[in-house]
Formats: structure tokens, sequence, C-alpha cells
């Protein structure tokens, strides 16, 4: 049992944990009519159980999981999965029957019958209302607000955690500058949200659930909501302890635990790894090569996926559209690539310049 | 009424409405100072930037702490120099700890590491703790200026104000 605990510690460290989760929301995607059943929830539901039971016998995981800062994400993790399945389920049946020659399941005529807001709507609303406040109410008794003593500036706490849906945020910074992570991202995260409409012009999909009909569409927007944004935050919030470092759902959360991580810029690497001279003192001179693998990333890997892929969207979008789309999923996929580069080669920066706050 | 009216000839007009102008710009000036002063704090809690650390003898080798705290810099003496180092993280300014067990401070935040000299070498810190000025004063004692700062990718380590021969 001691061995078995050991290996999933070593699972989640977040190298493996991302990959398994990359294959996992592959699967996902392509056996989602399987995944869509309800003998396969079932199935998923009765199998899972006992290993959270098993999770939950362990002491150190109960201490996490029982945190009142940390029951949020678990009732987020439960209705993730839930909703995730729903859409997934309601999705696979309405595919079927469009194969088949059908209307989806919204297009019957009984499901197309109309009703007032009042007092149908309206009546929901309030019990919603109701029910809510009565839910936060309990919470609020039972599990008090963590307070701590008066902030003081020259004293952090440790871990010094953000709020906990923040911390998906948090993880990322640890592999960016905090102008790329704190800023730049968030603003493309917001700007590509608000311009989902604006680009995706494609009626599909109006007002009935499919996803045959559209796999590009909802595929990238998964790929960001679940991989790069709940798991980073249950990453974040589980797993990391005190000096952000990792420790396993299993490993007691040792303030003396030490993780050789020494970080090197792909500067550092060219110049006195691999050519074996001394920095350059100008500064371009010096990152040209981080410089030139930017300009790679977004020009030549950009040309490739609109010549495999994109001439279709192209042609159906028009060119602002597609180019502002790719330029988005470029700038989303920095993230994963990011991650595994310092993952695999303890890399720090691709460009760094410190002297003007400048490291991508 | 109507002869109220009447009895308000042209030239009391204009002072009524000098004295109603005068006393609506008083008060709308008055309410934006209140409103001015209300985003200053009534106390401010934050250190002194400038204080006197004792003398060069207090200190050992290694890293000092005692000013952590209360100023938010740690003493570093190290190579027969004397450095006054900022507590504040280069990544996105949280409050690294001293691990003596490690030798290296470590940010509680991202996980970002120094070494005592404060040259970062892990995590996703992109530069060195900065350096604040530290002078002798004629009587011997050290003076910490927090408003002067050195950094050390910008080659201000090499300053004289930056550390203290000892």
């Amino acid at each position: 049992m001691e061995a078995l605990k050991e290996f999933v510690n070593i699972l989640s460290g977040p190298q493996y944990s991302f990959t398994l989760t990359l294959i996992m929301f592959y699967l996902l995607m392509k056996y989602y009519r399987i995944i869509g059943t309800k003998k396969f929830a079932w199935g998923f539901v009765i199998l899972m159980t006992p290993v959270y039971l098993w999770f939950m016998s362990d002491d150190v995981f109960r201490t996490i999981i029982a945190t009142p800062d940390n029951i949020p994400i678990s009732i987020l993790l439960f209705s993730v999965f839930f909703f995730t399945w729903l859409t997934v389920h309601k999705a696979a049946i309405n595919d079927e029957r469009i194969e088949a020659g059908e209307c989806p399941i919204e297009g019957l005529p009984e499901n197309r019958e109309k009703v007032w807001s009042w007092p149908n709507l309206v009546y929901n609303e309030l019990f919603v209302i109701i029910a809510g406040t009565i839910f936060l109410i309990v919470w609020a008794i039972i599990f008090k607000a963590p307070l701590e003593e008066p902030a003081n500036p020259t004293w952090a706490p440790n871990p010094a955690k953000a709020p906990w849906y923040f911390l998906g945020l948090q993880e990322m910074l640890v592999y960016f500058d905090p102008w790329m992570a704190g800023v730049v991202l968030p603003v493309f995260i917001i700007i590509g949200l608000v311009a989902i409409p604006y680009i995706d012009t494609n009626p599909k999909g109006n007002g009935y659930y499919t996803f045959s009909e559209r796999k590009m569409a909802i595929s990238c927007f998964m790929f960001g909501w679940l991989v790069l944004w709940i798991f980073l935050i249950i990453i974040g919030t589980f797993l990391r302890g005190p000096n952000w470092t990792f420790y396993g759902p299993f490993e007691y959360w040792d303030f003396h635990k030490v993780v050789a991580e020494a970080n090197i810029n792909l500067s550092e690497i060219i110049w006195i790894k691999m050519l074996g001279t001394t920095m350059p003192s100008n500064l371009i001179v010096r990152e040209i090569f981080g410089i030139f693998v930017i300009l790679a990333y977004f020009g030549i890997s950009g040309a490739m996926i609109t010549k495999k892929w994109g001439q279709d969207i192209l042609e159906k979008t028009g060119k602002i559209r597609y180019y502002f789309f790719l330029f988005l999923v470029l700038f989303m996929a920095t993230l994963p690539i990011k991650m595994y580069l310092r993952w695999l080669f303890t890399l720090k920066y691709i460009v760094a310049l410190p002297e003007w706050e400048l490291n991508l | 009424m109507s002869e109220s009216k009447k009895s308000l000839n042209r030239r009391e007009f204009f002072s009524f409405l000098a004295v109603g102008w005068i006393t609506f710009t008083a008060a709308t000036a008055g309410l934006l100072g209140l409103v001015f002063r209300f985003l200053y704090p009534n106390v401010n809690f934050e250190p002194e930037m400038e204080f006197i650390a004792g003398i060069p003898g207090d200190y050992d080798n290694g890293v000092d702490e005692r000013w952590k705290n209360g100023f938010g810099v740690w003493i570093i003496k190290r190579e027969g120099k004397l450095v006054a180092l900022s507590n504040i993280c280069t990544h996105l300014g949280c409050i690294p700890n001293w691990l003596p067990g490690e030798l290296k401070f470590k940010c509680p935040c991202h996980g970002s590491g120094f070494y005592p000299s404060g040259i970062n070498f892990e995590g996703p810190a992109p530069r060195p703790l900065e350096r604040f000025k530290i002078t002798t004063l004629p009587d011997g004692r050290l003076k910490i200026d927090k408003t002067k700062k050195y950094r050390y990718e910008k080659g201000q380590w090499n300053n004289p104000d930056s550390y203290i021969e000892v």
C-alpha cells in the first residue's frame, strides 16, 4: 500500500500529471460517444468511489482536502466532472440523431414549445436565489473564515496562496515572467473570450448540444478550460506546499524538503554550454537566439498550421478573423510549451532581458 | 409672489448668482478635498526608508535577519563585504524566507530561489535581489538608505555605495 502511495505521489508530479491530463483530454475528445453514455458514467462512479475512499483514508490527503480554503475546489472538481459529462452525454445523443438524419433533441416539436418567462423562469430564479443564500449562510456558519494576523509588508505566509480561483494564474507564474503571466496572458484570455462571438460566426450548435459539428471550436475552448485552467487550479491548491514546492497527495508538507531545480536561460545554454564562450555584453546579440526562436514560433508554426489545417477556416472566416484566432491559439499553446521546456531542460527564459524587464 | 419677483433687479440677481456660485464652488472643492484626503492612510505602518543598523562588528559571516521584519533588509557579510539586501522577490514582489539549512532564500509564492549573495538560481525570478545603499557614518555606525537601489544585472553592484569593505 505504501509503495502504491509513493507511486501516486510520483505520478502526480506536474510533468507526469500534466501529460496524463493531456492524454485524458485527447481520449475525452476522441471517445466522447462512449464516455457520454450513462453506463460509462455509472461505471466510472462505481470504480472511483473506492479510490476516493482510499485517498480519504490517508491523513495527509484528508488534512489538505478538509482545509476550509480548499472545500470550494472539491465542489468545483465534482461539478466540473459532472457538467462536462452532461454536455458530452447530450452532445453524443444529438450527434447520433444528426447522423441518422433526425433533428437534435432540442429541435423536437415538444421542446420547441414556448412558455412565458413570468412566472416560469422568474419562479426558478427566485428559488435559486433563496437556495443559494441558505447554502452560503450555512457554509459560512460551519466553516469559519481562516483569519490570520494583520498584514505585514515584510513578512509573507508560507506557502503564500492566491484565492482559489486565481491559483491557475499563480501556477502559470511559476513558468513565466510576471509581466507575461500576470498581465499579458490574462489580458489575452479576456480578449479571447470577449472575441469568441466575433471570431466564431458559425451558426451550427446554436441552441442544441453537438460536438461533431463543432469539433475544432469546442476542443480549443475545452483545452484552455479543462487542461490549462482547472488542472492548474487543482495543482496549485492541493499539490503546492511550503516554498511553492511540489508535494504529492500523500506527502507530508515538510518545510525542509529540498528540490534541486537550478534553472538557466536559453542564452546561457547556448553561449556558455554549447559554444563554450562568455556571454556577449551586447544585450541583443546575447539574446539573439531566443528572439529568433520566438519569431520562428509565431511565424513558421503559424504558417505550417495554416498550410496544413487552416485553409478551410481561412476561406470561411476571412483573413482578420483567422489570423487573430491563430494568434490566440499559438499564444495559448505557449503555456504548455513553456511548462515542458522547464521540466525537460530546466529552461527559465527563452529571451531573458531583465535589464529591460522583458523576459519571454 | 409677482411683487417679490419684481423686486429682484438685475444688479441683485448678479450678486445672488455670485454668492451662489462661490458657495457651490467652495462646497465642491471641499468635497473633493475630503475625497483626496481619504485616499491617504491615517497611519502609515510602512517601515522607515532610512535607518541606523549598528556597527559592522555586530555581524557575523553569513545572513543576518535582525532587520528583516522591521525594515525588510537582510545584512549579509561574506567575502569581506557587508551588504544590505532587499527582501523583495524580483519575480512578483513576495517576501522570500531565509533557509539556513539549505543556504538559500526561497520565495513562498512561486518558488524562486536565491543564493546568499542574492543571485537568482531557481524558479521564475528573472534577476538577483536588489542591494540598498549602505554607508558608514563618521561615528562608525552603519546607515542604510532604502531609497537607493543597486541592481546586479545593470552592473550597479560595483558601485562603492552598494557595499562596505570589512
